[in-house]
């Protein structure tokens, strides 16, 4: 018996304990490589002055925290902070928005499924289109929204090109196909609402809104909780958007942190390496408030159960 | 991104002959390969880039050419990484400031040994653009005048003259804006076209050298000089002589207004002609003119942003991409290519001859003989990269809210002494 688990090889010996780990080897080696080292490289980037060229005497020259110490004066990136935050709050608003559209569309009709589709529409199309779409919708002389402020008696407005009002009318843009994402969530989530229950909350005489709050909400708290963490990434991902309604102007006032990141270190007029990575330093904090909000609800819930 | 690749193989023993004729002046016999990275993208240039390579092809049949075309905007921010991780043997780019970082990391190949040929005397007019630290860094294949493209019917309409003063151009379009019209129609979304604005005015305001010292970084953004340049700005502003909304549209998307009769002109490239023929103006509607003078007695300075070709520091056969350097500028090559059926712009070498289109022509005649000041690239390719996007967005601000003049000096002020120190 002794000589027989001699001989077995050690990868036989031990198979249980090793194939799960040489079947993830390569997502995790390559989750190292391209995730979890460049955020150290730019920890480490961001305490250097560097224009991102190559060559020779073009070595990159070590300036401590100031990176950190300019960005504290900066105009810009204040604005694009701030900007990060109205995202951050005001994309929130798909939730709702998401919810209440598919506590619409759930329903048995004929064709419903048709409807469903075309309220999920705007999730399929390219953010590019939409921020074509809604370029031109915004716009100050053909655009559609000025004619139906017209038609109210409101004055025409040039949304993408009011300082005050650029950012908002972005998120707008981005809610539309942000809601269809919330709602085809919701869908999923209301398919599984016990029907029991309700029926039970009906015998008990709960109907309207107390029924949505205290029977149906409860059940949806997973969807709820992706749609969440779905809207907050979306929310910090907003750079297409921006990029293609409105550049980041009108001088600058619509940037985020993102693209605020890519003007200084990667576009057209961008040597600023480790500047960017500062930046980049600093919205990669702000995520990981959120990132580690997510995975401590996603462990206590697994804890729970 | 596309790869073409000429075949030489097949051309080879057709061309035999001409190959031998154009190839004798230099001698040597070019083989192995050739890479090409270009920005020329647009149709028009494209063809222009391809005839280059085949032509070039079959003076060197020898050599093995292969050209890559690369997105002329994406184009921008590709250039940095391949210069060093993937250096071809000729890449495009642009003349002045716009090309300092790569010389500076020394990314460029010094070809100051072309330029003390004696073909090189031809193109004496671009030197000081293509020298930084006193080489030369590259070679220029392309320019264009810059200037005020204007409706020439509307201004026959209501009597108007080309202007040449500051005042004229004031009564003009106060004129024009008692009949409904804006004077000038600019799109301002992505910036560089407030910079246009702001080298005509400042050049005008202050001259060539001062205007130079500044990009450069020597004056400061506070001086009264700026300041003048600002009010001359400011009474163009005030009078609304601009279309509204300017800050949400491209270049292009400004077009649309002149087109229809609702501005009447539009300083710019000379690059919009074809798209004001495309948009339906005939050259009987189309004119052009030079700006108008501002400060009397200064001597007037043209902007006319010169294109290039440069060899990486990197590249394997630069003996070839030398060759394919003197090739670009000579006269008969400078002539082809920028006539009317292909880039329809300036050669820069002075032995060719300018395409018989009326708007170069006179951009011809303006750079030649009326422009003593001097002649600036462009806003962007003067001044320094960082310099140049915090002041064009300063420019677009001060377009749209002329009262935060004060806080937009400021701010280009630190940028500069920042970058420049004082």
């Amino acid at each position: 018996m002794d000589r027989t688990i001699a001989r077995k090889s050690w990868y036989r010996r031990n198979e249980i304990a090793v194939t799960p780990w040489l079947f993830l080897a390569p997502g995790v080696l390559f989750f190292l490589v391209y995730v979890i080292s460049p955020i150290f490289q730019s920890f480490h980037l961001s305490l250097f002055e560097w224009n991102g060229l190559g060559g020779e005497n073009n070595a990159a020259k070590f300036v401590g925290l100031r990176n950190y110490e300019e960005l504290m004066t900066d105009s810009a990136f204040e604005v694009s902070l701030i900007n990060n935050v109205k995202w951050l709050v005001l994309y929130l608003l798909a939730i709702p928005a998401g919810l209440f559209i598919a506590l619409f569309l759930n329903q048995t009709v004929t064709g419903i499924r048709l409807y469903k589709s075309l309220f999920f529409f705007p999730f399929v199309i390219s953010q590019i289109v939409v921020g074509l779409v809604f370029t031109w919708f915004y716009d100050p002389r053909f655009g559609l929204l000025n004619e139906i402020l017209g038609w109210v008696g409101l004055g025409p407005v040039n949304m993408l090109g009011d300082p005050d009002l650029v950012t908002y009318g972005i998120i707008f843009a981005g809610l539309w196909p942000q809601t269809a994402y919330c709602m085809i969530l919701y869908l999923t989530g209301l398919n599984a609402v016990d029907p029991e229950q309700i029926e039970a909350g009906r015998l008990d005489g709960a109907k309207g809104w107390r029924m949505l709050w205290h029977v149906i909400l409860p059940q949806l708290k997973p969807a709820t909780f992706i749609a969440f963490v779905v809207t907050i990434i979306g929310a910090l991902r907003s750079f297409d958007l921006i990029s293609i309604m409105t550049n980041g102007g009108p001088f600058g006032q619509s940037r985020v942190l993102s693209f605020y990141m890519f003007e200084k270190a990667l576009s057209e007029y961008g040597f600023r390496m480790g500047y960017g990575a500062a930046i980049a330093v600093v919205l990669f904090l702000i995520m990981l408030i959120f990132i580690s909000y997510f995975l401590w609800s996603m462990y206590r819930e697994e804890r729970g159960h | 991104m596309t790869t073409f690749k000429t075949t030489l193989a097949a051309l080879a023993a057709s061309t035999m002959i001409a190959g031998t004729a154009f190839a004798g002046g230099h001698g040597a016999k070019l083989s192995g390969d050739l890479v090409i990275f270009s920005d020329m993208s647009n149709p028009a240039p494209r063809a222009v880039m391809e005839g280059m390579v085949e032509r070039f092809g079959e003076m060197h049949p020898d050599l093995n050419i292969e050209l890559t075309v690369i997105d002329r905007e994406a184009y921008k921010t590709q250039i940095r990484n391949f210069l060093s991780a993937n250096p071809p043997d000729v890449a495009n780019w642009y003349a002045a400031n716009r090309m300092r970082p790569f010389v500076s990391a020394g990314l460029f190949e010094d070809v100051s040994d072309l330029w003390a040929e004696d073909e090189f005397a031809n193109l004496a007019s671009t030197k000081g653009a293509m020298t930084i630290d006193g080489a030369q860094w590259g070679v220029p294949y392309t320019y264009y005048q810059w200037g005020v493209y204007y409706r020439e019917d509307i201004y026959n309409d209501l009597g108007l003259e080309e202007p040449t003063t500051w005042d004229e151009e004031k009564a003009n379009c106060q004129t024009l804006l008692d009949n409904g019209i804006k004077c000038y129609t600019i799109g301002t979304k992505f910036l560089w076209t407030a910079g246009g604005w702001f080298d005509y005015l400042n050049m005008r305001t202050n001259g060539y050298d001062f205007h130079a010292a500044l990009t450069a970084g020597e004056e400061s953004w506070l001086s009264s000089p700026v300041r003048e340049t600002f009010e001359n700005w400011r009474e163009l502003i005030d009078m609304g002589a601009f279309i509204d909304d300017h800050q949400t549209y491209s270049w292009q998307e400004a077009l649309p207004f002149m087109l229809r009769g609702e501005a009447a002109a539009y300083l710019m490239g000379n690059f919009s002609v074809a798209q004001f023929r495309d948009g339906g103006l005939t050259d009987d509607q189309l004119d052009f003119y030079q700006f108008p003078t501002i400060t009397p007695g200064i001597a007037k300075a043209e902007d006319a942003p010169t294109d290039t070709f440069h060899i990486p520091s990197g590249a394997q056969n630069k003996e070839a991409a030398r060759e394919f350097l003197r090739f670009v500028v000579s006269a008969e090559n400078q002539t082809l290519i920028n006539n009317g059926d292909n880039l329809g712009q300036l050669p820069v070498n002075a032995a060719s001859s300018v395409d018989n289109d009326e708007f170069l022509q006179q951009g011809f005649e303006m750079l030649s003989s009326n422009s003593p000041g001097g002649v600036a690239q462009f806003f962007d390719r003067d001044a320094s990269a960082e310099m140049a996007s915090v002041a064009m967005q300063g420019f677009q601000e001060f377009m749209v809210f002329p009262d935060n003049l004060d806080d937009i000096l400021q701010r280009l002020e630190a940028t500069r002494i920042r970058l420049n120190g004082n």
